[in-house]
């Protein structure tokens, strides 16, 4: 395996994009990543998306993107892997320059939700579940994760739990690309109302549209650009889709051996990694995120939010632009922000919200409530 | 922006029926907790009332403001979304009960809540173009919301006449410029035959009550020069509470200016009588000499703006019919199951 850079990054702001299409945002950040990278061609396309089919009766996404792009020629996909679909994305570009197949590829991912009514955002989040025994029930993601949160409660005590989405709002305050640049105190996380107790409306990410998009190079070309390089390391790993088939409801297996393997990979050890970007799509799965990737011990990763240990100048900062509670969580894009966030980390373009010794971050994506599970280190060079 | 010359506003009536549930009451019987609720309460028509019952109760009390012979109005039109009948003009039920048959025009016009709005501005173009002597606008609703929807706490009842004629010494405010904003923006619909409407959620906010609100309110003051310090009242179409705040802040205007024409929390949204409502009890509190900014909106979408500047009989005129405190202030408060009994939602066979 060859090794695999990261040339260019690009992303639109996260918002409620009314009068955008799908493919309009998925263009604007590839356009953007081209402009990066200092390229105008790659090899092929990757497009990483959950609902087009559902949103907007769209299943042909890779030529879609090609042709928007005037590469209508290059071999051009569409991966999913419900809300983790950007890194499924990834995965797959990752592995064609890896192979040496391709020198340049450009992964993008994009989801345009206000297409949608809520509704039917929720029952397309379903999807990434099985539909005929868990939807059949009236169970949807949240109250899933409520189960999930219960359990947690029973078990371990969730008193800290709402202090992730105070740290992740904390440090989206001023980014321009989020969708709420804004603190968010503790005492209004636990005066929000319960969306499906004992989860809250303000543990969990809002609605939003947004694309992103990373260039991977390979060695050959490397060398011959400008831009600003990372290095860039992908694995991935699956558990059963129904976290309560479980032996245990909650360790996410997937997150447990992605990370491992991708650790391996780099040849890095926990204490090496930085920083880390959290799949806090909910309070209690940023809590079971941290604890399964090995950085906390179970029960213990809200105290670690609640002490501070999380913050940009604590001592394993995560989230560092919002994570998906504030800057926003556009399925199938927000694991391509968080690999260009980690990419502005550790070659020291983050602004404000550089971390210090960003020399390694790792992302974690999460697609289902666990099922999926990729993990990311995006590496200085 | 149009310059309306030679345009006033003779009479005025506001009507708004007895009855009132709570949005609390509704939310106990969905699982709805205080914080979520848009309004505190709104107005029920009672089971004997309809658009058309309403609309001759605003109609009388605007006739009795503006002292004319009912038989010079020329013509009558309605705006609502809850018409007694799919085809036969409700105006033409009004004009026989306040004894203006036979009138030249009368129709009734749609614009989901700008209806009202909608007819005021047309019925301004018949009298500055001479084609009729007084016309009658009328907003007037009994709107429906879905049982457990999001519009169930709002969409309520009432109606709001104007009677329209050349500017006077008996005239109460003059009709000074008005201004739309219409666009194609699926936000609110009822196809044919359906019994509630639908609406897209969160789109119904910022590209369509916003865009919309703001864009007819904006060509006002800038196309037009007017600023937000000489207007003494603004008056939005108020689906709930928070939107016509919102708008006031996005345009730099005191909330103060607002609140006197903001009825949304007592009465809930009563669609094409909304802002006409509360331009109604802004009439009923406004010093000669004052200027109102009234803007409806519609979804589908479309917003009417209007600078209203009240003239020296409103002081004489505006205690010939019963001010609308009187109707806010009398209520019966009425539970859950009385609410779908007068709704017509119970079946009985």
């Amino acid at each position: 395996m060859g090794k695999v850079f990261i040339a260019g990054v690009g992303f639109t702001k996260i918002a409620e994009h009314w009068d955008r299409s799908l493919d309009g945002l998925l263009v604007e950040a590839s356009l953007k990543a081209f402009d990066n990278a200092g390229l105008s061609e790659v090899d092929s396309i990757y497009v990483g998306n959950a609902l087009a089919e559902a949103l907007q009766d769209q299943m042909h996404l890779g030529a879609a993107v090609a042709e928007d792009l005037g590469l209508a020629r290059i071999p051009a996909f569409r991966v999913e892997a419900a809300e983790a679909s950007g890194a499924a994305a990834l995965y797959a570009g990752f592995n064609e320059v890896a192979s040496g197949r391709a020198d340049a590829v450009l992964v993008v991912g994009g989801e345009k939700l206000s297409d949608g009514l809520p509704e039917e955002v929720s029952s397309g989040l379903m999807m990434g579940g099985r539909p005929y025994y868990e939807s059949f029930i009236g169970a949807d993601f949240y109250s899933l994760n409520a189960l999930l949160y219960r359990i947690y409660c029973e078990r371990y005590g969730c008193d800290n739990l709402a202090s992730f989405p105070v740290m992740s709002h904390a440090h989206a305050e001023g980014v321009a690309h989020a969708q709420y640049p804004f603190k968010l105190s503790l005492e209004k996380v636990l005066s929000s109302p319960f969306i499906a107790e004992p989860l809250r409306r303000l543990e969990v990410s809002g609605i939003g549209d947004g694309a992103a998009a990373v260039i991977l190079v390979g060695e050959r070309l490397a060398g011959k650009l400008k831009s600003p390089l990372s290095q860039l390391q992908v694995a991935s790993a699956t558990d059963r889709l129904n976290p309560f088939d479980r032996e245990s409801p909650l360790r996410f297996q997937s997150v447990g051996l992605a990370v491992s393997l991708v650790l391996r990979d780099a040849r890095l050890s926990r204490n090496e990694i930085g920083f880390i970007e959290l799949y806090d799509a909910t309070s209690i799965m940023a809590a079971l995120c941290l604890e399964s990737s090995g950085f906390a011990d179970p029960g213990k990763s809200g105290e670690l939010a609640a002490r501070g240990e999380l913050d940009l100048g604590g001592s394993l900062p995560c989230n560092t632009f919002g994570g998906l509670k504030a800057r926003g969580h556009p399925l199938g894009a927000t694991a391509l922000y968080q690999i260009a966030e980690a990419h502005l980390q550790v070659t020291d373009q983050a602004g404000r919200n550089q971390v210090d010794s960003a020399g390694a971050g790792l992302a974690i994506a999460i697609g289902g409530v666990g099922a999926t599970a990729f993990a990311s280190i995006v590496k200085r060079v | 922006m149009v310059r309306v010359g030679g345009v006033a506003i003779r009479g005025y009536g506001g009507y708004v029926p007895r009855y009132r549930i709570r949005a609390e009451e509704i939310g106990r019987i969905w699982g709805v907790g205080a914080a979520e609720l848009p309004v505190g309460e709104k107005s029920v028509a009672g089971p004997d009332e309809d658009v058309a019952t309403m609309a001759v109760e605003a109609a009388r009390m605007a006739l009795r403001r503006a002292g004319i012979d009912p038989r010079k109005i020329g013509a009558i039109h309605v705006g609502s979304e809850s018409k007694p009948y799919a085809v036969k003009p409700t105006g033409t039920i009004v004009a026989e009960a306040i004894g203006a048959n036979p009138s030249k025009l009368a129709a009734d016009f749609e614009f989901a809540c700008k209806a009202g709005t909608e007819a005021l501005s047309l019925i301004s173009g018949l009298i500055q173009t001479g084609i009729i002597e007084y016309g009658l606008a009328i907003g007037a609703d009994t709107a429906q919301g879905r049982p457990r929807d999001a519009l169930e706490y709002t969409a309520a009842s009432g109606a709001a006449a104007f009677i329209l004629g050349k500017p006077d010494r008996q005239a109460v405010a003059l009709i000074e410029a008005w201004s739309g904003y219409v666009t194609d923006t699926p936000d609110f619909w009822r196809r044919p035959f359906d019994r509630y409407p639908v609406h897209a959620a969160r789109f119904t906010g910022a590209p369509a009550y916003f865009k919309h609100v703001v864009g007819a309110v904006k060509s006002l003051l800038d196309g037009d020069g007017y600023s937000i310090d000489e207007i003494d009242y603004f008056v939005f179409h108020q689906p709930n509470v928070k939107f016509p705040l919102a708008a006031a802040k996005m345009l730099g205007i005191p909330k103060e200016k607002v609140l006197p024409g903001l009825l949304s929390d007592k009465i809930g949204n009563t669609y094409s009588a909304c802002s006409l409502l509360g331009l109604v009890k802004v009439l009923d509190q406004a010093q000669p000499g004052q200027k109102i900014l009234l803007a409806s909106y519609g979804s589908g979408a479309g917003s009417d703006a209007f600078i209203i500047k009240v003239l020296d009989a409103i002081l004489e005129r505006r205690d010939l019919a019963p001010r609308l405190d009187s109707f806010l202030e009398d209520k019966i408060y009425i539970d859950y199951a009385t609410y779908l009994k007068f709704r017509g939602e119970i079946l009985r066979r």
